[in-house]
């Protein structure tokens, strides 16, 4: 077993512990992150990549968004000038998203929607069927109201995640994985490190980044965290010839992104790769840590695909792929620290938006172990939160 | 393993004489063997890269060889994304190689800022 001492161990070599383990080891921290797999090997490798506002209604949410979407331009830019033309690129794209709907209810409260949005600092285009059908000229005549949003964008995840790793150890971050962490070490009510499958870790900071198994290592360390694994399904066709140039949503998606609702949801999310594969999602579920393939979840994406995009019924699926979203009873993320073990901080249930709020919630953590402004607010997402029912962090 | 057809003498199958056939890949004539797929005739030919990627033109061609990564999808008779590792190929196959460029100028949206 290796000894090792550090200023911060981060668990997990996902998104968030990769961009906080950049922002801490900027500071001069010397930071460790251990993780029980490889680099990206959860749920940073399972979904699509996305960096959203249109989703997020005025909130504490939409408020990191935004500041994320500032951060990634930047990051996205640092990363590719430090890291050089050797290694691959984030792909950051700030391709723009139209939400769509095809109903005159829907149609109201999308444009009511967006109005709170924009009044929340949100840039929105308000279009009808036909200006919805100029960003997008293959969307279905039934669509008959849109709203476009330029701040949405995206990254290659696992792509954006080796490279804020990589970035973190040039500032001499060290990055350990295929190892768990098995549990904590204390000294007087404190953490002070942790053990790990095959090293014991000295440091007065342990942040918690493992995503929809954070609560697992939490209770690792002896605390309690109720994030809880949400389980989504995408499905990728063959490479086609690009016809689709946005990040292109059914207006009901966000209704779904909020709802606690522990059956299967469904919500067209339909985007063209530069590859030129087409990705179709959405899906959540709350079925654990289930991973078996749902061909009906599968099925009901294909159909509410072809609402918004008829010729794709002539496409063929190449595969479909899912991952487990860390999903938080209120639908907030967790950043900063665990007053019931001082030392301990967690950084988690970003549900679907993890890889966008990744370098707003590095941003956050950072100034909170550094004892530094913070450039948000970070009460609404403190574990103390009146929104988490006291029994569920006890 | 090689993409060199087997001498049927020595072949322990024991396959039957298959007929000559000829397909053209982008104009250029492949003569093969009924009962080859197409994939095997361009690499029987020496082919080994036809289809470009959309972002860097990169060349691809058979990578999996068995259907699952379509990274040699042709289009043959007039019939887009066909993988050529699967279709048997017939004698006269017209198959061109596929290059989906990237959009050549950004989609033009108005957008307030």
């Amino acid at each position: 077993m290796s000894r090792l001492t550090a200023d911060v161990i981060v668990v997990g070599a996902g998104i968030v512990g990769a961009a906080c383990a950049r922002s801490l080891a900027a500071t001069g921290a010397r930071v460790v992150v251990v993780d029980r797999g490889p680099a990206a090997g959860g749920t940073s490798s399972a979904g699509e990549g996305n960096l959203l506002v249109s989703d997020k209604g005025p909130g504490p949410e939409l408020d990191l968004a935004l500041h994320a979407a500032q951060a990634w331009e930047r990051t996205a830019a640092e990363l590719d000038d430090e890291l050089g033309p050797a290694f691959p690129s984030v792909e950051y794209e700030p391709k723009g998203g139209l939400v769509v709907t095809s109903s005159a209810a829907g149609g109201a409260a999308l444009l009511t929607f967006a109005e709170t949005q924009r009044a929340a600092g949100v840039r929105t285009v308000p279009v009808d069927g036909d200006g919805a059908r100029e960003y997008e000229p293959q969307l279905s005549p039934e669509i008959t109201t849109g709203v476009f949003y330029s701040q949405d964008a995206q990254v290659q995840p696992v792509n954006a995640t080796e490279a804020l790793l990589a970035s973190a150890r040039r500032r001499g971050a060290t990055v350990l994985t295929h190892r768990a962490v098995t549990g904590a070490l204390t000294s007087k009510g404190s953490i002070v490190g942790v053990l790990t499958t095959q090293d014991r870790i000295s440091a007065p900071v342990v942040l918690n980044c493992a995503g929809p198994w954070a609560g697992a290592v939490a209770a690792s360390l002896g605390v309690q965290l109720p994030v809880r694994p949400r389980r989504g399904m995408v499905l990728v066709t063959t490479r086609m010839p690009h016809l689709i140039f946005h990040k292109v949503y059914d207006g009901d998606y966000v209704a779904a992104t909020q709802s606690a609702d522990t059956s299967l949801q469904t919500s067209s999310v339909v985007e063209c790769t530069a590859g030129g594969t087409v990705l179709i999602g959405s899906s959540r579920e709350q079925i654990g840590f289930d991973d078996r393939l749902r061909i009906a979840v599968l099925a009901e994406l294909a159909a509410k695909a072809l609402r918004l995009f008829p010729f794709l019924a002539d496409a063929s699926v190449m595969r479909a792929y899912g991952g487990y979203r860390p999903y938080m009873p209120d639908h907030l993320p967790v950043i900063g620290a665990d007053p019931r073990l001082p030392g301990l901080f967690h950084a988690t249930g970003h549900e679907g938006a993890g890889i966008g709020l990744s370098v707003s919630t590095a941003d956050l953590i950072t100034a909170l172990v550094t004892g530094t402004t913070p450039p948000l607010d970070p009460a609404p997402f403190a574990l103390t939160r009146t929104s988490l029912h006291t029994e569920q962090v006890a | 393993m090689t993409p060199t057809p087997v001498d049927p003498s020595r072949d322990p199958a024991h396959p039957r004489e298959s007929a000559l056939i000829t397909i053209t890949l982008d104009g250029r004539e492949v003569i093969g063997r009924s009962g080859q797929t197409v994939a095997g005739m361009m690499l029987a030919a020496g082919i080994q890269q036809w289809r470009r990627t959309s972002v860097d033109a990169a060349p691809r061609g058979v990578f999996c060889g068995i259907g699952v990564c379509f990274d040699c999808l042709v289009t043959i008779n007039g019939l887009r994304d066909v993988r050529a590792c699967l279709r048997r190929a017939r004698d006269g196959d017209v198959v061109v190689a596929q290059h989906d460029r990237l959009p050549a100028t950004p989609v033009q949206h108005p957008d307030p800022s």
